[in-house]
């Protein structure tokens, strides 16, 4: 087991390093910079800017200076918040996001199986067909859409829960952007988890369980369960990113302080510091949660550990 | 000369059945899927009203009695009126929705389109190849993939978009360019049980050339999987182009698209609704039969599946 780990943690590392290097070139090869304004600067101020970012230098001194700088957790400095460092910026948004993202990503991962292994002891009966259409709705109707429906139903019309905002830690504000994000995650994941659980449920093992007289429940909680979650857990992985792809639709349509506001923000200003390191950041993250989705894998299903 | 039995007449009867009918007509694989494809009926639904809406996207223009972004001076925030012939009612700059969603779901349509193409050419040449050719070159080429595939693919989407600027003919073929690693790990796997088949050994020993016999020989053969992964794709990217233009990222003024259609009438919607809903409903329809269309597709195209 930490020989897999060790293993895992290592071939993470140069996947990392692709993952800046191409941005960090695509970035810099693009044509057009951020100063490219509608009002062109003078000469000397250009230069003098040019010089202040490293953007005169050669294009691999540039990259070095950039490496080095990501290694001791300087990402550089913004481009259009000229008073702060794009880690700084990282800083004041993180912690929300990261919240809301675990919120979600638990809720979600919850929900989910729960839902899935419902829907497959009562096959083709009423909770299945609420699943199926639970479901439909998760995965057809695209989060920035859902995102509008519910404020308009819960924030405007019923008056439950507020239509967005921030004003500091509060569960009501929370319940909305958390249902957004989560319910396609969900979605995923209970479909996945129904269709391993009644696979699970047709073997003979189960069979043998429930022959020699143990209850329903009994069989379920101790026989069935654990094998029909290993295809639900290599899912988490991919379904991280998607979870993170849909919190910069999720605080941009509710207004919540976190790092996809910036991100989208920089992508409008062309902000390119703030893009690179709003990426960098976003590839780590992924990273480092792909990482702990894959021990968990190897935990549960000793197959993996030997390949 | 007819006998006590009449076994002449039958037997003659029948002689003459077979000379004049062809032989028993085999069904072709495709004429198969075909028939199964009909025989689901949520497909084919699907299938007619996508047809539909792809006919009115670009046929229902010309009827229209307003232009694009021709402004109606008499109705501002108008609600759906028969009369003036704002069918889904009127913009706060008086432009009517109507022709305004048909030039969306239009924009919606081609680059989903567009961009699927570019995806699918992409996504089997480079499956192909490294299914094709193994050892190391597989190992180099999904490696890559395997990297692109753990990073959030709308960053660099995004990316894209900051660099190109906001012109919808990149942003088709950036949201492309970013689709295809899953085609490429299916055409990979296909495209290894494929090479090992007897035709291709065949095209080998007569001198083939390697990529001749990807492009002849096994591309032809991964139709089934691509045409569904292909279906599969579209509502993604029209989700992907709706969700870009939501942020403001995506297809500008004056052209427009779905998701910028209901990103401006999300804002709007407690006093204007049917500037959110048209659109939206438009918008859902497609991407359910999208979908129900790609899972008849998979249960038509590859029956072990099910």
């Amino acid at each position: 087991m930490i020989n897999y780990a060790l293993r895992r943690v290592l071939s993470a590392l140069p996947i990392m390093l692709i993952a800046i290097t191409v941005c960090f070139v695509i970035l810099r090869l693009a044509p057009g910079g951020p100063f490219d304004g509608e009002r062109p600067l003078p000469p000397t101020v250009l230069q003098n800017v040019m010089a202040h970012y490293n953007l005169d230098k050669p294009l691999w001194e540039q990259y070095w200076i950039y490496l080095s700088g990501v290694l001791r957790g300087d990402l550089g400095p913004s481009m259009t918040s000229y008073d702060f460092s794009v880690s700084q910026l990282l800083a004041i948004g993180m912690p929300f996001t990261l919240m809301l993202g675990m919120t979600a990503f638990v809720f979600a991962t919850a929900a989910g199986m729960l839902a899935g292994a419902v829907a497959a002891v009562y096959q083709n009966k009423w909770p299945d067909y609420l699943l199926v259409l639970a479901v439909m709705i998760g995965l057809i109707i695209p989060n920035f859409l859902m995102a509008a429906l519910l404020q308009l139903a819960f924030g405007v019309h019923l008056k439950w829960l507020p239509a967005g905002g921030w004003p500091g830690f509060s569960i009501p504000h929370l319940i909305l952007p958390v249902l957004v994000l989560s319910w396609p995650h969900a979605a995923r994941i209970s479909r996945l988890m129904r269709g391993s659980m009644i696979e699970t449920l047709g073997t003979n093992y189960v069979r043998t369980a429930r022959a020699k007289g143990l209850g329903s429940r009994l069989v379920l909680a101790r026989h069935a369960l654990k094998p029909a979650l290993i295809p639900v857990v290599s899912y988490l992985g991919p379904g991280l990113s998607y979870l993170l792809t849909g919190s910069l639709v999720v605080e941009n349509v509710f207004g919540l302080p976190g790092i996809g506001r910036y991100f989208v923000n920089a992508a409008l200003n062309r902000d390119y510091g703030l893009v690179l390191g709003t990426t960098i950041f976003y590839v780590v993250l992924i990273l480092i949660l792909n990482l702990i989705v894959d021990l968990v894998y190897a935990w549960l299903d000793p197959k993996v550990r030997y390949r | 000369m007819a006998g006590l039995t009449g076994k002449d007449a039958v037997l003659t009867a029948y002689a003459e059945k077979l000379a004049n009918l062809d032989a028993p007509k085999g069904r072709s694989l495709s004429q198969d899927a075909m028939r199964r494809l009909f025989a689901n009926k949520a497909a084919l639904v699907s299938l007619f009203v996508m047809v539909g809406i792809i006919i009115i996207a670009f046929v229902g223009p010309f009827f229209v009695p307003w232009g694009v972004g021709q402004v109606d001076w008499t109705a501002f925030r108008s609600p759906p009126d028969l009369e003036k012939a704002h069918y889904f009612g009127t913009d706060q700059n008086g432009r009517d929705l109507l022709a305004r969603t048909l030039q969306g779901t239009q924009m919606s349509l081609v680059v989903a389109l567009v961009a699927t193409l570019v995806s699918v050419v992409i996504g089997v040449i480079y499956g192909a190849v490294a299914g094709y050719f193994g050892g190391k070159v597989d190992a180099v080429m999904m490696r890559f993939v395997d990297v692109m595939y753990a990073l959030p693919y709308i960053l660099f989407v995004i990316i894209l978009v900051v660099i190109f600027g906001r012109s919808p003919i990149l942003l088709f073929i950036g949201i492309g360019a970013i689709e295809w690693l899953t085609m490429a790990r299916i055409v990979r796997g296909q495209t290894i049980s494929l090479k090992e088949r007897e035709f291709v050994e065949a095209a080998r020993a007569s001198g083939a050339k390697p990529f001749t016999i990807i492009m002849r020989h096994i591309v032809p053969n991964l139709a089934g999987p691509v045409v569904i992964y292909a279906t599969l794709t579209i509502p993604e990217i029209i989700i992907t182009e709706s969700f870009l233009s939501y942020l403001g990222l995506g297809v500008q003024e004056p052209l427009t698209s779905l998701g910028t259609l209901i990103s401006d009438g999300s804002s709007v919607a407690e006093v204007m609704p049917w500037l959110l809903v048209f659109p939206a409903v438009v918008l859902v329809t497609m991407l359910l039969c999208l979908s129900y269309l790609g899972d008849g597709l998979r249960d038509a195209l590859d029956p072990k599946d099910r």
